[in-house]
């Protein structure tokens, strides 16, 4: 899959990882998993003569997560190849994504094979909490990255076992704001806004709600007891992203959780 | 939003680049960012420096062109300026306006020697 890996992420770590395709540029591998060390070697080459090298320009044209998208691009091709249906979750920190990802396995089994991917600055608690219910789950660490990559994710994708038309979960690093920008060759991005976050969320963090197809919103059973307005938080998601669908969703009751499935079965 | 991965994307080009033309050095770096691509210039300016230190890019200038922002007003029919993704037509007011133009984020061109 890794094809013109760039390897960039001095920081992460993968479960279970070892690199094996070849890379144009230093390595050390660290004993606990991926843990790279990008070496520059680039210092003056013996091969060119010092001095008098005339400096050109150079058009190159590209954008700036060109190469994210390329690596995107691969992990959706290597899904469909599949038929698995991948989608991205995005959210603020503890909106309840692994929660409710623990309570789709659960919904779901017998009816279809779950596979998630974790990503965390730190801990692989996460992995641990879906690996209870029995799925399968790699844990990605970004160690400083607010945010999981293409690149990061085709290598977590390579340890798991994907059957055909089974059902990737990718959980992002809790952010609002930088997983909006990066494809992982996911089919939609789904975002958790829970009910105690406030309802101007969306047109704080426009990217984010603008970026996805569907916004769950979460804790549903504790409106009770606070002063959230479920209408004008979809007004605002609708004004940044007027597509976007929203589902209401306990993940501790399960109350619509049924809404959120048949949404996951009608497009799988 | 995240000038911190959008310096070590503009990096990961640059020595693409350079690997690919024999470059000693990249000496300077011209980028186009558009208005409405929630870019703090600034900061990426800030981050650019930081991430090509000890690169093949270190104390590269960087001269960013800021690209304006432009949407469609499905009202007036008619293509008009925007300051932000959610700003309302100036014409008209009206909210239905598509962005056109304003969320690049591109490495144009590099000085390399
Ligand atoms: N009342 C209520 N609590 C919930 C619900 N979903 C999650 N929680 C609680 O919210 C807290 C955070 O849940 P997590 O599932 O860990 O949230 P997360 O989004 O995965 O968090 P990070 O991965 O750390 O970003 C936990 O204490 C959950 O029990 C819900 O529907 N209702
Ligand atoms: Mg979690
Ligand atoms: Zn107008």
């Amino acid at each position: 899959m890794c094809t013109t890996c760039g390897c960039g992420h001095d920081e992460t770590k993968i479960e279970g990882h070892a690199h094996e395709h070849g890379h144009d540029h230093d390595h050390e591998h660290g004993h606990d998993g991926h843990h790279h060390h990008h070496g520059h070697a680039y210092a003056p080459r013996r091969s060119h003569a010092p001095g008098m090298t005339p400096a050109r320009m150079l058009k190159i044209e590209q954008d700036i997560l060109s190469k994210n998208d390329a690596y995107a691009r691969e992990n959706r091709a290597f899904l469909a190849d599949r038929r698995v249906f991948a989608l991205n979750l995005v959210s603020s920190p503890g909106s309840g994504k692994t929660t409710l990802l623990c309570k789709t396995i659960e919904m779901l089994k017998g009816q279809c094979a779950v596979a998630v991917i974790e990503g965390d600055q730190q801990t692989s608690n996460d992995a641990e909490r879906i690996r209870a219910t029995g799925a399968p789950a790699v844990q990605i660490n970004t160690g400083k990255g607010c945010h999981l990559d293409a690149h990061m994710v085709g290598h977590a994708m390579q340890q798991l076992s994907l059957p055909e038309r089974s059902l990737l979960m990718i959980e992002n690093v809790g952010n609002l704001v930088c997983p909006a920008a990066f494809d992982l060759g996911e089919a939609h991005k789904v975002v958790i806004l829970s009910v105690t976050e406030g309802e101007d969320k969306p047109l704080k963090y426009p990217d984010m709600f603008r970026a996805a197809d569907l916004m769950l919103l979460n804790k549903c059973d504790l409106l009770p007891h606070l002063r959230f307005d479920v209408d004008q938080a979809i007004e605002a998601a609708r004004r940044v992203n007027p597509a976007i669908q929203v589902i209401r969703v306990s993940a501790t009751t399960g109350e619509g959780m049924g809404d959120w499935l048949a949404w996951l079965q009608a497009r799988r | 939003m995240h000038e911190m991965s959008l310096a070590e994307g503009i990096l990961q080009l640059l020595e693409d680049a350079a690997r690919r033309e024999n470059a000693r050095r990249v000496s300077a770096v011209f980028l186009e960012i558009g208005q409405l691509a929630s870019v703090e210039v600034e900061s990426l300016r800030f981050c650019f420096d930081a991430v090509v230190k000890d690169s093949i890019a270190e104390g590269a200038r960087l001269e960013i062109v800021e690209a304006p922002g432009t949407g469609w007003c499905l009202d007036c029919s008619q293509s008009v300026p925007m300051s932000d993704k959610l700003s309302a037509c100036p014409r008209c007011g009206s909210f239905r306006v598509q962005v056109t133009g304003g969320t690049e984020m591109r490495v144009k061109e590099l000085e390399i020697e």
